[in-house]
């Protein structure tokens, strides 16, 4: 609790001086849609981020205004677990568990990753897909802890849950900006935290967050709903509901064959 | 059509489902087994999460044995009594797996212990069940051969606490058959499947009921082990997907109906080596997967839960 706090206070800290000492310069954000409804036909979203940046002074002419833009959805622990071959076969030996790794990651950049964010700032930041999922406690016993983590990158982002997009910010007289992020339909309900990173010289100039709110809506939500507040109620309509088709399908068939 | 699943949070093709589900209805009306262990590992082919797939499989097996079952009601195949009887031993079966499948979760090594099952069983009764009705069927080629009636009078006959089970012809003790039904319980639990394709050839050589009879009477008491697997993962779990279970289900009981009608035209030995090749087919793939190094040595699992 001290440590967060104290954490806290250094953000805030360098944030005030940050504002102090460059040139002002802040985030106007707009978002295409504040909140993704799941609906029953749901097949992913596209959302919309743009946005401005407000200052009072003239255009810094040191390195350029670069942006970047992180969707990332609600982190939970992940235990991630390796295989081996044992007796001939191959099996579940080996786990880690990693503390905190978001369901849903992307970045999107305006420039190249390296040039528009330096590894100590991506590092203060948690920006980079790898800086984004945190693993205290892998266990020293286990060789290559590392592969764990890396695993855990691999595998979402084959699933198209984790994406570093770079260049795909459009920026605009260095004022304007706006990126569209693609997320996938296997999302899951949660609220998804959004920064805008503005950035000179792969220093972090001014930071903005905001919240996507993810749910299910209508039928989805009801189901979702029920199978949690009564399970008793909703596993026994699952029962009626296949009855009845096996009955109505037999019944249906008889008809046929009878006529 | 994509259509989101709200339990199992993925979004996938609605005819995708139905397709699938009447593939495997149609299996399952011709050999009397619920076409769960088909059915289980191409839903995980298709991305849906394994604990989900498990349980709404259960829930959409009670639908197409409900409908296999109600052909064979009309057609009086149905052994009512053995049925009950294999069930008493199911409910047993069940509940020591869930205990068995509780504890190996926490070891993390479910994914192994459902892949061994599914490879020793099917290797087993698939290989047994293509030797012997390979037999069978050459025998009945044999001009005059006429397929006798083997009465077995092993040590099933042997046994205490006899009943006569008048559809079957049957005068035998019931340990066998609560035997039988605690052994595919613990497979139910653990697999997700209704162990039709274990039950099957237990019944006709254990317990040695006529096939007519067989595949009825299999349906029936599936519907009963799945119905009470469905409720456990319902409310413990929380795994049974609702909407997934609709559209494989509407699939399953057309393709159900038209299996039971195929199986009335086949030879009874030439449905037990179709279905022996079948299960020989599943078990090769399985086994393979567990001997072949995979692409990816890593899994993601949810932790916590304890």
């Amino acid at each position: 609790m001290r440590g967060l706090l104290s954490a806290l206070l250094c953000t805030l800290f360098a944030a005030t001086a940050l504002s102090a000492a460059e040139a002002r310069e802040e985030v106007v954000l707009g978002l295409s849609q504040n909140r993704v409804a799941i609906t029953a036909d749901f097949d992913g979203s596209e959302i919309l981020i743009f946005g401005a940046v407000k200052r009072e002074t003239p255009i810094p002419d040191t390195d350029p205004l670069e942006v970047i833009v992180t969707v990332a959805g609600p982190a939970s622990p992940v235990t991630v677990r390796r295989k081996e071959k044992k007796l001939g076969i191959w099996v579940n030996a080996d786990s880690v568990l990693v503390d905190s790794a978001p369901s849903f990651y992307a970045v999107a950049t305006s420039g190249p990753f390296e040039d528009v964010l330096s590894d100590t700032e991506d590092l203060r930041h948690r920006v980079s897909v790898e800086r984004a999922i945190r693993s205290v406690g892998a266990a020293m016993n286990i060789r290559g802890a590392q592969d764990f983590a890396d695993a855990v990158v691999r595998i979402r982002q084959d699933e198209g849950l984790y994406s570093l997009r770079p260049s795909t910010v459009a920026v605009d007289q260095q004022t304007l900006f706006r990126t569209a992020i693609d997320m996938p339909a296997n999302l899951t309900e949660g609220a998804y935290t959004t920064r805008v990173l503005l950035t000179r010289g792969g220093q972090v100039v001014s930071a903005y967050e905001t919240v996507i709110d993810v749910r299910k809506v209508g039928l989805e939500r009801f189901l979702y709903a029920l199978s949690r507040e009564q399970p008793f109620i909703y596993g026994i309509m699952s029962l009626v509901i296949a009855v009845l088709a096996g009955w109505g399908a037999s019944a249906a068939f008889q008809l046929l064959r009878d006529r | 059509m994509q259509i989101y699943l709200p339990i199992a949070e993925v979004s996938v093709n609605a005819f995708l489902l139905l397709g699938l589900g009447g593939m495997v209805g149609i299996l399952s009306g011709m050999f009397g087994v619920g076409g769960g262990f088909l059915m289980t590992p191409l839903l995980f082919f298709i991305g849906i999460p394994p604990a989900v797939a498990v349980a709404t499989e259960a829930n959409q097996i009670v639908a197409s044995s409900f409908s296999g079952v109600l052909a064979h009601f009309r057609r009086r195949t149905v052994d009512i009594k053995m049925g009950l009887v294999l069930q008493a031993g199911g409910l047993i079966g069940a509940a020591l797996g869930v205990v068995v499948f509780n504890h190996l979760k926490e070891l993390g090594q479910v994914d192994l212990l459902v892949k061994l099952c599914y490879v020793v069983f099917l290797g087993v009764v698939g290989g047994l069940m293509f030797i012997e009705s390979l037999n069978a069927l050459r025998k009945s080629r044999k001009p005059g051969g006429g397929a006798p009636v083997r009465r077995q009078r092993g040590w099933v006959h042997a046994l205490p606490f006899k009943m006569r089970f008048r559809t079957s012809g049957l005068y035998i003790s019931v340990i066998p058959p609560i035997m039988v039904g605690v052994v595919v319980g613990i497979l139910a639990a653990i697999m997700g499947v209704g162990g039709g394709f274990i039950m099957v050839p237990a019944m006709i050589y254990i317990l040695g009921m006529p096939t007519k009879v067989v595949v009825g009477t299999s349906l029936f008491q599936i519907i009963l082990v799945t119905g009470f697997t469905t409720m456990l993962h319902a409310t413990t779990n929380y795994t049974v997907d609702i909407v997934l279970a609709v559209l494989l289900l509407v699939g399953g009981v057309i393709g159900a109906q038209i299996g039971t009608r195929i199986g009335t035209y086949l030879k009874a030995e030439q449905l037990r080596i179709l279905l022996a090749i079948m299960v020989l087919a599943v078990c090769g793939k399985l086994g393979l997967d567990l001997l072949i190094m995979p692409d990816e040595l890593f899994s993601l699992g949810v932790a916590g839960g304890h």
